[in-house]
């Protein structure tokens, strides 16, 4: 076999430690070391997350050192209950999977990254992000499917989509996998909030919709239930309660609020575990695309707890499960949790924020090279500020994706020029990411 | 026409008497909302689904053929005490299976021509009908025949007189099989005579009942209430008991072929003398001398013809395509529409299109599932491709393929579509069907296309904050104004 990728240079520390864990002794390694090595590239494996909707950066990775974050940021500003990572940045309390991960450096922030596109609509900006073009509609594939047509060139790769529809990260012509999880993970959808706002002067469907949900969410709750009872008291379970029949339909209580949201951890826990478990089969994909939302907060967002804390414990949790289901494999392996873009640097009049540019990006992984923010922290100084509102780019989207394509997974420099990122010579990838 | 008005109007043309709008339809029925929608108005009746359906007699044939199969297997089993084996039984299934395919392909063919017609107040004005005049797939027998039905006995016929249309629909083999008809024989007509004689030579056997000698022979009502009830009068039409046997008794004779009859008449429409019942007939105070079939005929011109009859229709008919309880001066002029010129549904379809009583009411229909999902598929543009994208959705939603439970068809008001469950699982078609159809479009362009000018503020809103692009076309789906026509 020929070795293709000459610049290509597995890192030290993950080849011994895939080694260790494969018990191969190090002798059987020096004779081997070709083929050992060759092995090491094809275990590395990459996941994609996208968190759509616009994820707030500043409340991911609050820069609570900042001295202009507090005044900016007002009600929804975290303080001494965020996760300090250094001297400016910590990262929110809901993500503590995350944190841990970070003290053990693998995990790094980039907290100031965008796209190229400015126009801060959500389709187009979310077309960028995963096409991988510099404009709007530049490219009808995604930029992970060409990364695995150009990969497929020289070693076999296999792509899982995560979810009831391929994001266009994945599309293309090469082939793919996809999965999606059955009805439990629809809990966290946000459709059902959207459209209780959109009823509410509805006579009809306002009610309608909220008493339908109420026995969807008894039902769920009921069969959870039934699932975790012995078979001795499934059996005396009567087939259905009265609200499961629609007559009546009970308030939410805080505590049934926070049942539903352990429920909905536990479920993304699960998703996270599933997809590594996926990950892990011999035969199994080195590459998946997964999407979360509900990001979008434009009101009510929250601090320590809330809507966007809400979001963000269901992403640690995923990540968590990645983490864990994967085992020995996490060391050969990087997560990349993006965005379309952030949001603006003040609070708006209605506890939340609107559009804006760079954002917060998460990296992840045991083949992480441990260290700092990637990027540099542009600061929140109102002459700072992108149009005197948003938070600065400081990197370039695609750099982040270059860098970690290029020494993680061995992606030729020149592909990730022209053909998986078109045009985007000019945007470095980042270095020693890897 | 002031352009904001038009604009409005285009749109009620296009959701309230179309399907939903396609992309483009609203812009095109903008110039002239009302020509737009009379233009479809035709009188060679509406357009047939592109599948090719076959013929009713095909379809009675081939079921009969099974029917046959399945009793050779059943023989079989008792014979010989064991269960048939797979190379008796699997030619059973097969045809089973490719019977129910047939069924499948005729529904799916009627919701592509739905989600693709570029006449869609004609399609929403046939289902009318066919919901009118329901025969319901309730076993294989009806199910095998509904969808031939609608192309021979409903569609060439929408826009004609209505007496017409209902002399196709009575006398059609679907419709005789559901509700009965075919089993209808005169207690006095020389079929059950002879076989109620003695059987010759035998001591006993003249004592022997007809029932068990020829199966059950005798009156069925069930077509004759259910036209007067259903499809004509009504139920406060001024009709009695009295008046259903009579005519009952006058439709006797009224089969199909291929039950008992000719090998050559299977599956169709045939009149046998020696079933019908003689003598004359009075039904709601009018007495008929005719024999044989010109009998049942005369009384269902005669109950065509009758104003109870006008008065029943053009009320559905303005409750379908307005309000649940229409405005009165909509009804009237219907109704003058169709008694001026005998029940020219044509004609009740134009004045229909232009009373201002039509247009000035706002949208409170609810959608039924059938039309939800049709404009859902209008709204991407695109078509389903698989009876399974359609089916079990809209049987989950509780408007099953072809099957409405009872011969009164589905029903047609906002509370019956409008229960919790089904607004939970109309959302959760959207969530779904949202993300495989909404591609790379923008749904503020897909929204602006869908609903025109009844777009609200609310929904326009919500869908251009959306996160997603499936997210804000699920939005459009699950928007009141998309749920309501």
């Amino acid at each position: 076999m020929n070795r293709i990728n000459p610049e290509f240079r597995p890192s030290r520390r993950g080849v011994l430690a895939a080694a260790g864990a494969i018990g191969l002794s190090l002798q059987f390694m020096a004779t081997q070391s070709f083929a050992a090595s060759e092995g090491a590239q094809e275990k590395k494996k990459f996941i994609f997350v996208i968190c759509r909707g616009g994820m707030d950066g500043l409340t991911v990775s609050p820069p609570v050192g900042d001295p202009d974050y507090a005044g900016l940021r007002g009600q929804i500003a975290l303080h001494d209950e965020a996760l300090k990572l250094d001297g400016v940045h910590a990262l929110h309390p809901a993500l503590a999977a995350t944190y841990a991960l970070a003290k053990a450096g693998e995990a790094r922030i980039v907290p100031a990254v965008a796209t190229p596109d400015r126009a801060r609509s959500h389709f187009e900006a979310q077309d960028v992000l995963e096409s991988g073009s510099p404009v709007v509609y530049g490219a009808a594939s995604g930029w992970l499917n060409r990364t695995v047509e150009s990969l497929g060139r020289i070693r076999k790769v296999n792509a899982l989509s995560v979810g009831p529809t391929t994001p266009l990260v994945l599309r293309g012509k090469a082939t793919f996998e996809s999965w999606s999880p059955g009805k439990v993970v629809d809990g966290s959808a946000r459709l059902p909030t959207l459209l209780q706002d959109l009823y509410k002067s509805d006579p009809v469907l306002g009610p309608a919709l909220a008493r339908g949900l109420a026995t969807e969410a008894m039902a769920q709750e009921a069969m959870t239930n039934v699932a975790r009872m012995t078979p001795a008291q499934a059996a005396v379970m009567p087939a259905a309660t009265p609200a499961m029949t629609g007559s009546a339909a009970p308030a939410a209580t805080p505590g049934a609020v926070r049942a539903y949201q352990q429920q909905g951890q536990d479920a993304a826990r699960k998703l996270g575990e599933t997809l590594a478990g996926f990950m892990r089969e011999p035969g199994g994909p080195q590459i998946a695309a997964l999407s979360l939302d509900g990001f979008d907060t434009h009101a009510n967002e929250g601090a320590a707890q809330g809507q966007l804390a809400a979001r963000l414990s269901y992403l640690d949790a995923v990540l968590d499960g990645v983490h864990q289901g994967l085992g020995p494999d996490w060391k050969d392996t990087v997560v990349v949790v993006a965005t379309e873009f952030g949001r603006t640097a003040r609070v708006n009049g209605t506890g939340g924020t609107d559009h804006g540019t760079a954002s917060t990006a998460l990296l992840l992984g045991g083949a992480l090279k441990p260290g700092g923010i990637v990027g540099d922290w542009p600061t929140l100084r109102s002459a700072s500020l992108f149009e005197n509102r948003d938070l600065a780019p400081t990197l370039d989207m695609r750099g982040l994706f270059k860098g970690v394509l290029g020494d993680h997974l061995g992606v030729e420099r020149a592909a990730l020029d022209t053909t998986i990122f078109p045009d985007s010579a000019a945007a470095q990838p980042a270095p020693r990411l890897v | 026409m002031a352009a904001a008005d038009r604009d409005l109007k285009a749109a009620i043309a296009v959701t309230r008497f179309g399907l939903g709008a396609k992309p483009g339809e609203i812009a095109e029925a903008g110039r002239d909302p009302q020509g737009w929608l009379k233009a479809q108005i035709r009188r060679e009746g509406a357009d047939l689904p592109a599948a090719n359906i076959e013929p009713t007699p095909r379809r009675v044939a081939d079921l009969r053929e099974f029917q046959q199969q399945k009793r050779v297997v059943k023989q079989e089993v008792s014979n010989t005490g064991q269960p048939a084996t797979p190379e008796v039984r699997d030619p059973v299934k097969d045809a089973q299976r490719l019977l129910r395919d047939d069924t499948q392909g005729d529904f799916l063919a009627r919701v592509q021509l739905a989600t693709a017609t570029d006449a869609a107040f004609r399609e929403r004005w046939t289902l009318f009908w066919t919901n009118h005049f329901t025969v319901a797939a309730k076993n294989i027998q009806t199910a095998v025949v509904v969808g031939p039905y609608e192309s021979e006995a409903i569609r060439p016929h929408v826009f004609g007189r209505f007496v017409q249309l209902l002399g196709a629909v009575e006398t059609h083999p679907a419709m005789m099989i559901y509700l009965d008809q075919v089993q209808s024989v005169g207690p006095n007509s020389p079929m059950v005579q002879r076989a109620n004689m003695p059987a010759r030579g035998g001591f006993g056997a003249r004592l022997q009942p007809a029932v068990q000698r020829r199966g059950n022979l005798g009156l069925n009502e069930n077509l004759a209430r259910e036209i007067m009830e259903l499809h004509t009068v009504g139920v406060n039409g001024g009709y009695s008991q009295a008046d259903v046997t009579e005519f009952a008794r006058a439709m006797t004779g009224l089969s199909i072929g291929g039950f008992r009859g000719a090998e050559a008449q299977v599956g169709e429409t045939v009149f046998r003398d020696a079933a019908h019942e003689p003598g004359r007939r009075t039904v709601m105070g009018v007495r008929y001398d005719q024999m044989g079939k010109e009998q049942a005929a005369a009384i269902l011109t005669d109950l065509a013809a009758k104003p109870q009859t006008a008065r029943f229709i053009c009320t559905k008919l303005a409750r379908h395509f307005v309000a649940d309880d229409p405005p009165p001066a909509l009804v009237a002029r219907l109704e003058k529409a169709w008694m001026s010129t005998g029940g020219d549904l044509g004609h009740v379809a134009e004045v229909l299109v232009d009373s201002p009583e039509a247009w000035a009411v706002p949208a409170q229909k609810f959608k039924t599932p059938y039309d939800f999902i049709v404009s859902s598929y209008r709204a991407a543009g695109t078509q389903p491709q698989a009876f399974g994208q359609v089916g079990p959705i809209l049987t989950a939603l509780g408007q099953k393929p072809f099957d409405p439970g009872s011969p009164k068809g589905f029903p047609d008001d906002v509370a019956s579509w409008s229960a919790p469950d089904n607004i939970v699982k109309r959302m959760q078609f959207a969530q779904g069907f949202a993300g495989q159809a909404v591609q790379g479009r923008d749904p503020k362009t897909l929204a602006a296309d869908a609903l025109g000018e009844r777009l609200t503020p609310a929904t326009a809103i919500a869908i251009a904050r959306a996160e997603s692009r499936p997210e804000g076309f699920a939005l459009l789906l699950m928007s009141p104004e998309f749920q309501r026509r």
